[in-house]
């Protein structure tokens, strides 16, 4: 068994006994509503995470936009399967299709997105995935699509422009989004769509494909000269997170009654959240990310006791953790009183 | 209104983005950092002016001056508790530090006044002007000539005082310029100074434009002006300026004729239409990348 495997073993594993212990509680009534109501957002954001650190750790770009494919994918989700709410489809397999769709779609987006957005470096592609991101949230709230029996209509000022027949059906209200969805989102869909995403992250990182890609982030002149695409597999990568974002969109807006672009849920926010998700977990760590997002997505919740003083314990905890997580005696510390040196120690005086 | 006034008000607006752009972009010149928190301390001077005008009833000339104290040492005990330690960090650890630090200022802030919307008095008493058909406010006058005066003022002080030489010199090179015994690390706490007490001064004139104030009111804007200093090409003090007034004239000529709704959706593409021309902004420099 090679040590890759092993390691993703223990990934898959973590997230099945994370599974199984919420699922005995839930089953069982030791978890209060509050926590329930948390398990498919953990998923999302999790499922969030390991996309983007498939940009930033993989491909090494930081990325402030991604919220913007999520809100694609939700969006996209949302809408078809409010179209096909009245058709008699089973729920499980319009579910399995919206998700597809949702991946579909944000792919495609990051395609687009990502031609432009690829040719510049750091600081300026940051600020330029931010830009789109909240393009994209912006347009979503001003967008609105009607359906009737002539076929849909779209609109960029208000209901009444799409000029519908009496018995058309708005789906998508502008500011107002999508009211209605059905509520196809569960916790092992969630875990289920964890697995997968995990699952695809993993095999392309340790491909040919993978192995070009991080070659681009270690040295970009280097791997040019010896004859990598850079363009083509740098938004190849792109394209993957993005798709992965779509899905968890898609997770998300099936999880809600009523699905709008807020600055809270698909702006800038939320991109930094997922990125602070993911440094905190380890940059280019797949585990690190899903159990950082578990833990935070979980925290400001479990600090609700202290209610008005959460989020600032929340802030403070953050910075404290980039401190320390920094500081060289801290990380000498760490180092010395790690399982691993005290055994590989242990061992060596055994000898 | 006139296409004139949109114009007018427009560069108001730009000359706010424009005196936050400097603050952003002198702390990357130097620090190589996004000081996400600087847009954060536009809202606590605004803040700080609230409370001594309404609850202190100080003059608001004074109340001004006081924020922008209380905003010049907050920004240096920032860099000194937040930053400070992660010199050598990787820039993500930084940024995400910076995040930390603004959402604790959002929440203090929220903790202390609460969430509601509260009514900020303007603090500029200049009478409005009319030149025929084009009215221009009281407080969009005292913004224009604040940003030329804080662009000139500075200008000065980079080209010549030591100071400043010393600050260029630290944006060039800092272990250079440590070795020419330029003590890097009070450089480096001068700079966040003047980027947050320049914040101040651009609080009290962007509350003062839209007489609201909540713990979120300093967010967009500084966005927005983070936008503007990367229009402009970050690192570069002209560039801020061009950078900030283009992006207030474009986003209020958006909104006057193509969609309030959609202002900055336009903004932002035209911000990535520029970066894809010129992919270091309007006034950045080309670094060449050598194997």
């Amino acid at each position: 068994m090679s040590k890759q495997f092993k390691n993703n073993l223990i990934t898959y594993g973590i997230i099945i006994v994370f599974f199984a212990i919420m699922q005995t509680l839930a089953s069982t009534g030791n978890l209060s509503s509050l926590f329930k109501g948390l398990l498919v957002p953990i998923c999302v954001y999790a499922i969030m995470a390991v996309s983007l650190n498939l940009t930033v750790g993989i491909l090494g770009e930081l990325s402030l936009g991604h919220a913007g494919f999520m809100c694609v994918g939700a969006f996209a989700s949302a809408f078809f399967s409010m179209c096909l709410k009245d058709s008699g489809m089973n729920s499980v397999l319009r579910f399995i299709l919206a998700i597809l769709l949702a991946a579909a779609v944000a792919a495609i987006f990051g395609v687009l997105i990502g031609i432009p957005v690829l040719r510049l470096r750091g600081d300026y592609l940051a600020i330029v995935t931010l830009a789109f991101g909240e393009i994209i949230k912006n347009l979503v709230n001003v967008m609105y699509i009607g359906r009737d029996s002539k076929g849909f209509h779209i609109s960029l000022k208000d209901t009444a422009a799409l000029g519908l027949e009496t018995d058309g059906q708005v789906i998508i209200k502008g500011p107002q989004g999508i009211t209605g969805t059905p509520n196809d989102s569960s916790f092992i869909a969630g875990t289920i769509i964890l697995l997968i995403a995990v699952f695809i992250i993993t095999n392309f990182v340790n491909s040919r494909s993978g192995r070009a890609v991080m070659s681009i982030r270690d040295n970009r002149i280097a791997s040019e000269s010896i004859g990598i695409n850079i363009s083509k597999y740098k938004i190849m990568a792109f394209a993957l997170s993005a798709s992965i974002a779509g899905a968890a969109g898609a997770l998300y807006a099936h999880n809600l009654n009523t699905l709008n672009a807020l600055p809270k849920n698909f702006g800038y926010n939320m991109s930094i959240m997922i990125l602070v998700y993911v440094v905190l977990g380890g940059i280019g760590s797949i585990r690190g990310s899903i159990i950082a997002a578990t833990i935070l997505t979980a925290l400001p919740e479990l600090l609700r006791g202290f209610s008005d003083y959460r989020m600032i314990i929340y802030s403070v905890v953050l910075i404290a953790l980039m401190l320390i997580s920094n500081n060289p005696k801290a990380k000498t510390f760490l180092e010395q009183h790690d399982l691993r040196t005290i055994l590989r120690r242990a061992e060596k005086e055994d000898k | 209104m006139s296409f004139l006034n949109y114009c007018i008000n427009g560069l108001s607006l730009g000359s706010v983005y424009a005196i936050i752009a400097l603050g952003y972009t002198m702390v990357y010149g130097i620090a190589k950092m996004l000081n996400f928190a600087h847009g954060d301390v536009i809202m606590v001077a605004g803040f700080v002016i609230y409370t001594m005008m309404n609850s202190l009833g100080v003059n608001p000339i004074v109340a001004v001056l006081i924020s922008v104290i209380v905003c010049t040492a907050l920004g240096v005990t920032i860099e000194k508790i937040a930053y400070k330690p992660l010199r050598k960090a990787t820039p993500l650890a930084v940024l995400i530090t910076a995040i930390g630090v603004s959402y604790f200022l959002q929440n203090l802030a929220l903790l202390i006044f609460g969430s509601d919307t509260k009514m900020f008095t303007s603090v500029v008493k200049v009478p409005q002007l009319k030149l025929g058909e084009i009215i221009i406010t009281g407080e969009t006058i005292v913004t224009i000539i604040a940003c030329i005066i804080i662009m000139v003022c500075l200008t000065l002080f980079i080209k010549k005082t030591k100071a400043g030489q010393a600050m260029l010199a630290v944006s060039e090179d800092k272990d250079a310029a440590e070795l020419m015994g330029i003590n890097v690390n009070a450089t480096i706490s001068l700079t966040f100074a003047i980027g947050s007490g320049l914040a101040a001064i651009a609080g009290a004139l962007l509350c003062s434009q839209y007489t609201s104030l909540t713990p979120y009111t300093g967010a967009m804007p500084g966005i927005k002006a983070f936008v503007a200093a990367v229009f402009g090409g970050i690192g570069s003090i002209p560039g801020a300026l061009i950078g900030g007034l283009l992006l207030g004239v474009i986003e209020n000529l958006s909104k006057a004729y193509i969609s309030s709704q959609m202002a900055d959706a336009i903004v932002f593409s035209v911000l990535i239409i520029v970066l894809l021309v010129k992919p270091t902004g309007i006034l950045g420099k080309k670094i060449n990348e050598k194997v």
